[in-house]
């Protein structure tokens, strides 16, 4: 229990294309959080800011910014960068100052504005940059990374277009009333086998967009949290474990934006990368997949939150489509995956999709996920990856 | 005249039997793709190795489809329109016998329908894009078609 931490408030702004500076979705997240939480903006020790770097962002984004634009308080500041893992991280950093007794109360914020269509990397000549190369030399975007994993699924395990269409289906449903979500519409398989094909097997709906968007999450110790009474009498939601762990060589599983993988003379790892986040979460907080209830993964694809099931250890390798078409991982089923729709309902917003992530298994385990409500769930886990080695998994638990 | 070089420099070769040129850790073996810049500093992968220095090597020619896919839009810049309207192109992650996995575009006239997980291919050299200096090649990944499976292409 002491390496645990208090989730007292979570808040999101709604994710868009609102063409609107971030920081006012980062500050408006912030002040949802806190007023979830009942913490005073005064009571706040230390703020996190999740970052992202690109399109000259870089620098501007960071921790004071949302302090600043919240009003100086004196509190301690950092400022995270981890890819898609950046909130995960901003989390962890949070956590850890909190558990090393130097914090009591933690801010973390992450929002981003996005550009339209393919992210693509930085202008100029960069030819030692892999994210620049990848375009120059292969014309290799995101969603083509996405489609090799997608086509070796089908290749070896047998899945099919209409597999992958059923994630959407059933992410579109369960994000239909979720408030925060971008797209809430329902798809049809025939809706999304109709989408124009982007990279084979993938076609546009089974690809996630990029979106505006903030979330926002107020950490605090247990000791704070009990005397302040939060979280009613069932106590708080509390952070059980954050992986943030990087590969281990050789890293076999190509990654973005690289161009090639790790020499493996001996052969592959007993663990590929995704798993070891995983894992290393599991580790953390002593429990294993078998008493998760909950998952909200990264669908960057829709073939992904299928390698992302397996990845968390909640069915063997090759056996997601199995739980998919038995309905398991929808709301009332065995282990409900992205009950809150996911990126397929939301866009991808980099800095603060991990934190979202956590927000929605905060009001699961509380029970006030209206209209998508995962009964009795007491664990959720969360995963994503990016890019550059960052990938992270949060437990959480009540 | 026409001048055709590499669209970058020192990773592969050209000729007949054109090969990828990858780094190998001087002390431990360990084969990096692509290789770094000849006055970079350079620092083995390996965990286990402190090894700093590195020569170039030869990979094999051949490899196995790890998976594939293709690009049904213009990619953004920095990549190179060659045609308007851009027409698509197939790209391969290739498993080569030395343990790595290689991205590469698929060679000219070749889409998703010729390959499958597991099938063998072959490096071969083809333009990328011309500029000023001429034709830029880079180096692609061909279904090797076996012997009895040729088709009409």
């Amino acid at each position: 229990m002491s390496k645990q931490v208090a989730v007292a408030g979570v808040g999101m702004h709604p994710w868009g294309k609102w063409g609107r500076p971030f920081v006012e979705y980062g500050v408006h997240a912030a002040r949802a959080a806190l007023a979830d939480s009942g913490v005073a903006w005064s009571d706040v020790d230390f703020v996190v800011g999740g970052e992202t770097v690109r399109n000259g962002y870089a620098g501007y984004v960071a921790g004071s910014t949302f302090a600043s634009a919240l009003g100086w308080n004196g509190a301690r500041i950092a400022t995270s960068y981890a890819a898609c893992a950046t909130g995960a991280q901003a989390l962890d950093t949070a956590r850890a100052r909190i558990l090393a007794g130097l914090s009591e109360v933690a801010l973390v914020v992450g929002a981003d504005t996005t550009p339209k269509g393919f992210l693509a990397p930085n202008a100029g000549e960069r030819w030692t940059d892999p994210d620049w190369l990848r375009f120059k030399l292969l014309g290799m975007t995101n969603p083509a990374y996405f489609a090799l994993y997608a086509r070796r699924r089908m290749d070896l395990y047998g899945a099919t277009s209409e597999d992958f269409a059923q994630v959407k289906v059933k992410n579109a449903r369960h994000g239909l009333d979720n408030p925060y979500a971008r797209f809430r519409k329902e798809s049809s398989v025939a809706d999304v086998l109709a989408s124009p094909i982007v990279s084979d097997p993938l076609h546009l709906l089974d690809i996630c967009a990029t979106s505006d968007g903030a979330a926002a999450v107020v950490l605090t110790s247990l000791d704070y949290a009990k005397r302040h009474g939060l979280g009613g009498t069932e106590g708080p939601v509390r952070v059980a474990a954050i992986s943030t762990v990087t590969p281990t060589f050789p890293n076999t599983v190509i990654d973005m934006p690289l161009l090639s993988t790790d020499h493996a003379a001996g052969g592959a790892p007993e663990h590929t990368f995704k798993e070891s986040i995983a894992l290393a979460a599991y580790e953390e907080a002593g429990i294993g997949p078998e008493d998760v209830d909950v998952a909200e993964v990264y669908d960057l694809s829709t073939a992904l939150e299928l390698d992302w099931i397996e990845d968390l250890g909640l069915c063997k390798k090759g056996e997601a489509e199995v739980l998919l078409r038995a309905g398991d991982t929808t709301i009332g089923g065995r282990i409900p995956v992205n009950p809150s729709g996911g990126l397929a309902c939301f866009g991808e917003a980099v800095p603060a999709q991990a934190l979202a992530q956590v927000c929605e298994l905060t009001w699961q385990l509380r029970g006030q996920a209206t209209g998508r409500q995962v009964e009795g769930a007491k664990v959720g886990i969360t995963a994503n990856q990016g890019l550059f080695g960052h990938g992270s998994s949060v437990l959480l638990a009540r | 005249m026409t001048t055709s070089t590499p669209a970058v420099a020192g990773w592969f070769t050209e000729g007949d039997d054109p090969r990828l040129l990858a780094s190998r850790c001087t002390t431990c073996g360990t084969l990096v793709f692509p290789p770094p810049p000849a006055d970079a500093a350079t620092f083995c992968r390996n965990p286990v190795c402190d090894g700093d220095t590195h020569e170039p090597a030869e990979l094999s020619r051949t490899g196995r489809v790890w998976s594939y896919t293709d690009a049904q839009y213009q990619p953004p810049a920095p990549y190179v329109p060659t045609t308007d309207p851009f027409e698509p192109f197939a790209l391969a992650a290739v498993e080569l016998p030395e343990g790595l996995v290689v991205l590469g575009q698929v060679a000219d006239g070749y889409g998703v329908g010729h390959l499958k997980v597991g099938a063998e291919v072959e490096l071969v050299v083809e333009t990328l894009y011309s500029d000023d200096s001429g034709d830029r090649t880079i180096w692609r990944w061909k279904p090797v078609v076996e012997l009895g499976e040729e088709t009409e292409q």
